[in-house]
């Protein structure tokens, strides 16, 4: 049976114009790659040297948020031939049928991939048929040590009470805190302090968790995925509720700046959220040679290394971490230890139907309705 | 008779059909074409079905649709089978049903046309004197104060909103000068506040409140002002007896140029505003990133435009009303 969507293949012919400038070359397969990689998420010398080794001619384009690659991808015919989605956006894209199984045979690098971290993704993307993880990190608290002194003490700071606690986050209030806006994520963090499945979808336990964000929202000074990085520098909030890489960025400001901000990143003891961010190669990919040969740089040693090194995120190559400075491999919160390790749980892709009863909740919790 | 009848009636109705086309016709204005004015005028309709309606439809068609995941993430509506021969529509009132039961949509939409017409009326109150000033001017001045109205607009709009992020927050100049002239001991919350969305809102859609208004009262003629006060109007009186009644026509084109893009305003409430403020902008975008909904989504944008669109109709309709008896 032959069917056709004659709106798709407008669309289709609408898109594929502007895809033109990039699948230009595609006569010349594999002289070209198109890759669709988080911003500010590789150094960019490394990406020349691919180049240089290989001839072939990447084209990096950048994004900053999740939503914003899946409102692209999920429109199709992209041209893009790599993209890094994070595990619980990606469990839900290969349920689409966006990407191709990755063919391990062409990775002569893969077992240099922490089996244990591969085990964790596998939650995400079965047997790791459609994904090469990228990097890894943690949801955490981001601390502006001498405002925290000051308000709490001695109480000790590596635990969700801060944030959740509506009388240890009342103290703190006034020198602010920010929190990520991702409903997914805070909620699953939510949902693990109170005991419970951090990814349940029964509709009590959601109930709970809104409870527990509405009695702390007075607290919050805003929901916001990326001015953090900014404002925890600035000392313009004292707390943050982020990803540990941007965090690190934030440390990394304060120093610069050298005006007596003093920073840290802390995994609260009642353990955390644990994100993956996974390449994945595009089913109409134009380009899937030159993919595997990218995704192949990615997972040697020296590449890897300098990832971490570049970005403060940890990357499951155990290869690589001979080659990790001393100022990342031995920080605990990039590289946690074991222990740690052990209470660090993903967040998984949630059926359409809870996705809204929890996007209205994360509504109502924003605008305090 | 039956024969005669069915005899008669083709004729009959060709000749009623030929009196209706020629009824729609005149009707569409083509019964005396001008086919120069007629190109003329298909530019801007080609222009507004190209880049209005077209949109408009693709929108609407989504809306009726459900939300899958797919390429792309919602069904289609129209089925064709070519070899069976049959055409399958399939369509989907529940986004519609969807946004009447659940209040949100409604808290969002009177909450959007709230901050709206707050801003548009501060606009108009910040603009007028301005508009005043320029038109009342004098050669060079005029010339040089329109153009520092128009020189915001060579710097990007969202540049200049990021610039008032700077401004306004704590670490910020107006905190710091506020501190050092002694008014305030502690740097006050100003961003991340409906205060700081109205400062937004004022200060970028200003322009476009400036202008209609200037081109209504340079055009005023200012006898008619002293006429006013020679018959005993105080100032004030003249004002709102004869100011503002010829300033009418640019002081309706403002506030429609400023409230209508302030309706939908998505980027200020989400650079300035606090996580509370709730603006139909801003449940579009939860929609389409964060649900991932396109078919909600775009039933949020049809409901919006329906309700922006008609209202302002009327207005226009009774301006032009006014302008003509006028």
């Amino acid at each position: 049976m032959k069917k056709k969507n004659w709106l798709a293949a407008m669309t289709a012919a609408a898109l594929a114009t502007t895809s033109l400038g990039l699948s230009a070359a595609a006569s010349a397969e594999s002289k070209q790659l198109n890759i669709y990689n988080w911003s500010d998420y590789i150094d960019m010398e490394d990406v020349k040297r691919f180049e240089a080794e290989t001839g072939i001619k990447v084209v990096y384009d950048v994004y900053d948020s999740n939503e914003m690659l899946e409102s692209k991808i999920m429109a199709g015919n992209t041209g893009y031939d790599i993209v890094v989605p994070t595990g619980s956006f990606l469990e839900r894209q290969i349920q689409a049928g966006i990407y191709t199984e990755i063919d391990k045979s062409k990775l002569s690098n893969y077992g240099n991939l922490d089996s244990e971290l591969l085990a964790k993704v596998a939650r995400h993307d079965g047997n790791n048929a459609h994904s090469v993880p990228y990097a890894w990190g943690t949801i955490g608290l981001g601390l502006n040590n001498d405002q925290v002194a000051e308000r709490l003490g001695d109480m000790p700071t590596d635990s969700w009470d801060l944030l959740f606690k509506p009388e240890v986050a009342a103290k703190l209030k006034d020198c602010g805190i920010g929190v990520l806006d991702s409903p997914a994520e805070i909620t699953a963090i939510a949902l693990n302090y109170l005991g419970l499945d951090p990814n349940s979808e029964s509709k009590k336990d959601l109930e709970k968790a809104e409870a527990l964000l509405k009695g702390t929202r007075g607290n919050i000074r805003y929901f916001h995925s990326s001015q953090y990085i900014n404002d925890l520098a600035n000392g313009d909030i004292c707390v943050a509720v982020g990803y540990n890489g941007d965090i690190m960025q934030s440390v990394g400001r304060a120093d610069e700046a050298e005006q007596g901000v003093s920073l840290s990143y802390t995994i609260p003891k009642e353990g955390t959220l644990v994100w993956f961010d996974l390449m994945a190669i595009p089913a109409d990919a134009p380009h899937k040679d030159a993919a595997y040969k990218f995704i192949d740089y990615v997972l040697t040693p020296k590449v890897a290394a300098g990832i971490s090194n570049y970005v403060y995120y940890a990357v499951p190559n155990t290869a690589a971490e001979p080659l990790i400075i001393d100022e990342v491999i031995n920080d605990p919160g990039i590289y946690p230890t074991e222990a740690v390790k052990a209470k660090l749980f993903p967040q998984q892709a949630h059926t359409a139907k809870f996705d809204r009863l929890l996007n209205r909740a994360w509504s109502n919790v924003k605008t305090g309705r | 008779m039956t024969q005669s009848t069915s005899h008669q009636e083709p004729a009959i109705g060709l000749a009623r059909l030929a009196q209706l086309f020629s009824m729609l016709w005149q009707f569409i204005g083509l019964g005396r074409v001008n086919w120069g004015r007629l190109m003329v005028i298909a530019v801007p309709y080609f222009w507004l079905a190209l880049f209005f309606f077209i949109p408009f439809v693709v929108v609407f068609k989504i809306s009726l649709a459900e939300s899958a995941i797919a390429v792309p993430p919602y069904s289609s509506l129209l089925d064709w089978d070519l070899e069976e021969a049959y055409l399958n529509i399939k369509i989907n009132l529940g986004n519609y049903l969807f946004l009447w039961e659940d209040s949100f949509y409604l808290d969002a939409y009177l909450s959007s046309i709230k901050i709206a017409v707050i801003s548009t009326l501060l606009t108009l109150v910040v603009g007028f004197p301005i508009a005043w000033l320029i038109a009342r001017s004098e050669g060079t001045t005029r010339t040089v104060l329109l153009a520092l109205v128009i020189l915001p607009f060579w710097t990007s709009f969202l540049l200049r909103v990021y610039a008032w992020m700077a401004l306004l927050k704590k670490s910020g100049p107006i905190n710091d000068i506020l501190m050092a002239v002694g008014l305030i001991d502690q740097p006050i919350q100003m961003l991340q506040t409906d205060f700081a969305v109205y400062i937004g809102i004022v200060y970028t859609y200003l322009p476009f409140m400036i202008l209609p208004l200037y081109t209504a009262l340079e055009k005023l003629d200012m006898t008619l002002v002293e006429a006013a006060a020679d018959l005993g109007y105080r100032p004030v009186q003249s004002f709102f007896a004869v100011i503002v009644p010829l300033a009418l026509p640019g002081i309706v084109a403002g506030c429609l140029l400023v409230f209508i893009p302030v309706v939908g305003e998505y980027v200020i409430p989400a650079l300035l505003g606090g996580s509370d403020t709730l603006m139909i902008g801003r449940v579009l975008w939860d929609e389409f990133s964060i649900n991932r909904d396109w078919p909600m989504a775009s039933a949020v944008a049809t409901v919006m435009l329906v309700l922006l669109v008609l209202p302002i109709m009327l207005v226009r309709n009774r301006a032009d009303d006014q302008e003509g008896k006028a």
